[in-house]
């Protein structure tokens, strides 16, 4: 590790050495959320919630930008990604599929008809 | 479990992996082919996928949308690059407009899936490349009800590295 990475270590241990700022980044790594709402989620002030977001957002931990009056942050997800991590991301993806594939194949496996009725997909034959 | 085997290749971002299943190639073909059963497949529950346009014939154009827990919509498309009936295609997987018209700057991934006999069943394989991480990153991002999961375990891995 060079004195950039350890610099950059710092900041991210630090940012994440809160449990209000970890559940913050928990929140917008799912979606982003406005300032404001990630504010009614706290029992503090907005400004102290807003101060939590800014040193998240000083460690790259998540971006902001503006929509009309609202503050939108997202989780940088970058900052905790690798490319193996992100293949074992797709990996989930490609197995949820493989699950989904293989219970509809348990449940007509020779059929050969097309699925027709879309609006009722538990109904059989 | 179906999955028999996966392998991902950092330096070319691409996840290779497969599967055996109790049905014959030709099931695993129509599943591919009936835009209704596709779509019960390619989105998770809480994204839902839906085919507007579907035909697995080279060249051909299918779109979808992807429908998140709060009704936002996602758009894609699958450019149907190669087919070899029943046995398996070839197709980029990218993001679209409310118009179907393809992102421009919007990742695309370049699939493949063949499928073999294997005893009475079937054995598939997939095989789905990306560009660059930051295209990867992108798709993981957007609406990827697993991946948000996975990003989520991952932070927590994270906080477990530093207490």
């Amino acid at each position: 590790m060079d004195t950039t990475d350890e610099d950059r270590a710092d900041a991210l241990f630090h940012a994440l050495s809160d449990r209000t700022r970890r559940d913050i980044m928990r929140r917008v790594l799912a979606g982003e959320h406005s300032v404001s709402s990630l504010a009614a989620s706290y029992d503090m002030s907005f400004a102290a919630v807003q101060k939590h977001v800014a040193v998240l957002e000083r460690a790259g931990l998540l971006s902001k930008r503006r929509s009309g009056r609202e503050q939108l942050a997202t989780g940088e997800v970058d900052a905790v990604r690798s490319v193996a991590s992100m293949l074992d991301e797709l990996e989930a993806v490609w197995r949820g599929r493989i699950d989904r594939i293989d219970e509809l194949l348990a449940r007509s496996p020779t059929r050969l008809t097309r699925f027709t009725d879309s609006s009722s997909p538990d109904k059989e034959t | 479990m179906p999955v028999i085997d996966i392998s991902k290749d950092i330096d070319t971002r691409t996840l290779t992996i497969t599967a055996e299943f109790a049905a014959p190639v030709q099931r695993l073909w129509d599943l591919y082919a009936d835009p209704r059963q596709l779509e019960r497949v390619w989105g998770p529950p809480t994204y839902p996928a839906t085919f507007v346009d579907h035909a697995l014939t080279p060249g051909s154009r299918s779109t979808y949308y992807m429908t998140s827990p709060e009704g936002e919509r996602f758009y894609g498309f699958w450019e149907i690059t190669s087919v070899t009936e029943p046995t398996g295609f070839a197709f980029d997987d990218g993001f679209a407009d409310a118009d179907f018209a393809p992102q421009p700057g919007m990742p695309v991934s370049g699939n493949a899936v063949v499928f073999e006999p294997a005893g009475d069943g079937t054995r598939a394989t997939w095989t789905s490349r990306y560009a660059t991480a930051e295209d990867m990153r992108k798709v993981l991002d957007m609406g990827m009800e697993e991946g948000a999961r996975e990003a989520m375990g991952q932070i927590d891995d994270l906080l477990a590295e530093i207490a």
